[in-house]
């Protein structure tokens, strides 16, 4: 019964900006190690020198990408079958995060390529996903944009993700497929080298660091929405 | 049959009605009045289900309409402001078309018949007829629609001459006498007599 | 249910028959732009049978696109989308007629023209009926997505350009089997497995893209 006394946007409010704090700084510590294990414990790489040091943000803002979808997916499904007005505020709240980190991976892919391949963009079969999914991300964003109602929005925005996370796997791997139809055997300029062990811890905090971030950023948005709407 | 409970419509901000409650029974002519802007449209949207209430319900034979889905849509006819023809079609296509979308089975001397009595040539198409040959050809569903229980109708008696007002008043009157309930709005003073009023 | 999908095709045919500069607008659409190409790269022969397959594709994408616009908005500005949502049958039926319309009118003519399109293109003739089947077969699929879309964006301002950022991504698998069903091909790889995909994919679309067209005209109409 405690999640639904936490469902009226009035109780949530002073909840969020909790969890928001805490979440912030929990982020600022994990960012501080891992970045710290990525630019100077982790060791040099005998093929790309010091230029893959850019996974340690790339990789963890690509899953992050993902998994925000899939949450706000899922927030959007809540809202639509449960009818509460936070899932979708939820929603709306996580969708620009979600394109920040979208855009991250895009562009640090992009500065990733130009020293170990020569270009800054080629059209690998992860970077071209990414690409689309930035598109769906902000066919969302404008979609809310476009409609006056906000409880028009969240149902219709919510439909759209839904239809989005259904069609992402049937994306990537047509993707993945077109790479493979025209490119052939050129490696991805994505790949990463061979894990050492160092080289996962810091990417897995930065993960988490981004996964916390994330989690503070969105609710001091949802905080700002729940204000705009006067809850 | 059907029931509204404690509606409350809010449109762009502004509170229109709240805790309206009405019946509706066999045979009932009731008539929702009230001046442009004071939601009539509105209220006669949410009994149909075409749109939600802020607050409230509305049942249709003990039943939430929401949880009747197409079972109360077959129950009903609704007019509304727009015509609800196609200006490509012809008259006669338009209400074929309508008919079948509403379950209402209407062979073709039916449907000529029906607009016959509207006087609209059923073989013109739509986009040359005037105002209020539309009206009337929007109308004349209602001569085909005498199984149909209920009625709810967004102002029948605008835009219309008598002799045409007549003949909607004749198949209201009927309607009810057969045991049907018909829902109408209209801001004219000039309405049906012995009906029940509901001022918004 | 039957009857009430007849009748709503039926009207839509009907609709398009007499108001043919519609229908006609679009095919003329798709040629126009399958013409810029050229003008745009260069006509070198070798490079133009190269990215036949991929331009006649995205042409069609975009054909399909200026369509869909209209589809519930005219509907919805007669009144004849109330009529549909008060009526007998399951919105679903009536998402699903309207879609089968809409491709009716836009898709089917494409994939009948387009192999006249490959012509200017210098295509080798034996890879029209894999082009024209691949159309036929991803055109409805577009029809049914852009249909969510149109939903979606019913009686919004800046609709039609909103519809295209909304649509575009999700039309990227159909594209890229479509056309690669015809690259396949014209390296002399047999093109059954991309025309099997693109006929799975039809196959799901119209098992699903239904009900969420008819959740999506709910929540723009309430």
């Amino acid at each position: 019964m405690k999640w639904f006394w936490y469902a009226s946007p009035q109780t949530f409010y002073p909840l969020a900006g909790t969890i928001a704090r805490a979440s912030g700084i929990v982020a600022a510590l994990l960012a501080a190690a891992g970045l710290y294990i990525g630019f100077f414990v982790a060791p040099t790489d005998a093929q790309q020198g010091e230029a893959y040091r850019i996974i340690f943000i790339h990789v963890p803002a690509a899953w992050m990408s993902m998994f925000i979808y899939v949450v706000m997916a899922c927030w959007a499904a809540l809202g639509l079958a449960l009818n509460t007005r936070l899932s979708g505020m939820m929603a709306s709240a996580l969708a620009p995060t979600g394109a920040l980190f979208t855009f991250i991976a895009l562009w640090t892919g992009s500065l990733w390529g130009k020293p170990t391949w020569g270009t800054y963009w080629v059209w690998d079969a992860r970077l071209t996903s990414e690409l689309i999914l930035l598109f769906l991300y902000l066919g969302f964003m404008a979609l809310q944009a476009a409609i006056d109602d906000p409880r028009r929005a969240d149902r219709a925005g919510a439909l759209l993700a839904i239809v989005g996370v259904v069609n992402i796997p049937i994306i990537h791997y047509s993707v993945v497929w077109w790479n493979t139809l025209h490119q052939g055997a050129s490696v991805s300029v994505t790949r990463a080298p061979t894990m050492a062990a160092t080289m996962l811890t810091g990417m897995l905090l930065m993960a988490l660091a981004f996964w916390a971030y994330s989690i503070a950023v969105s609710l001091v948005r949802v905080r700002c929405i729940i204000r705009e709407r006067g809850e | 049959m059907l029931e509204a409970a404690n509606l409350t419509c809010e449109r762009g901000g502004k509170i229109l009605f709240q805790k309206l409650s009405l019946r509706v029974s066999k045979e009932d002519l009731l008539r929702i009045a009230g001046d442009n802007g004071s939601g009539k449209t509105s209220l006669l949207r949410i009994l149909c289900g075409l749109a939600w209430p802020a607050h409230g319900e509305v049942r249709w034979k003990g039943e939430p309409i929401r949880r009747l889905g197409e079972e109360y849509s077959r129950s009903l006819v609704h007019i509304g402001h727009a015509s609800g023809l196609k200006d490509e079609l012809t008259a006669a296509e338009n209400l074929a078309v309508t008919c079948t979308l509403a379950g209402i089975r209407a062979s073709d001397p039916a449907i000529r018949d029906a607009l016959g009595r509207f006087t609209i040539a059923p073989e013109r198409q739509v986009r040359h007829l005037s105002q209020g040959q539309r009206r009337r050809a929007a109308l004349a569903r209602l001569a085909l629609s005498g199984d149909v229980p209920l009625w709810l109708l967004d102002e029948p008696f605008a835009a219309l001459d008598a002799a045409a007002s007549a003949l909607v008043e004749e198949l209201v009157r009927a309607h009810a006498g057969r045991g049907g309930a018909v829902v109408y709005t209209t801001h004219q003073a000039a309405a049906l007599r012995d009906t029940r009023v509901i001022e918004l | 249910m039957l009857a009430t999908a007849r009748a709503i095709v039926y009207r839509d045919l009907l609709v398009a028959v007499r108001r043919r500069s519609d229908v006609a607008v679009a095919l003329l659409f798709f040629v126009i732009v399958t013409s810029l190409f050229p003008l745009g790269i260069g006509a070198e022969p070798n490079l133009l049978r190269a990215i036949a397959p991929g331009v006649i594709w995205v042409s069609a994408l975009l054909s399909s696109l200026l369509s869909l616009r209209r589809l519930f908005e005219a509907d919805h500005d007669d009144g004849t989308l109330e009529q549909m949502l008060l009526g007998a049958s399951p919105l679903g039926v009536v998402a699903a007629a309207k879609a089968l319309a809409h491709w009716m009118v836009t898709g089917m003519p494409l994939a009948v023209i387009a192999p006249l399109i490959a012509l200017q293109y210098d295509l080798a003739p034996q890879l029209f009926g894999v082009l024209a089947l691949s159309l036929l077969l991803g055109t409805p699929v577009l029809s049914l997505i852009g249909a969510i879309g149109a939903a979606l964006t019913l009686g919004l301002r800046g609709g039609g350009v909103l519809l295209s950022l909304l649509v575009l991504p999700l039309y990227v698998p159909v594209l890229i089997i479509g056309a690669g069903a015809v690259e396949m091909a014209s390296a002399g790889l047999a093109p059954a497995g991309q025309l099997l995909l693109l006929a799975a994919l039809l196959v799901v679309a119209a098992a699903f893209a239904p009900w969420a067209i008819a959740a999506a005209l709910r929540i723009s109409l309430e």
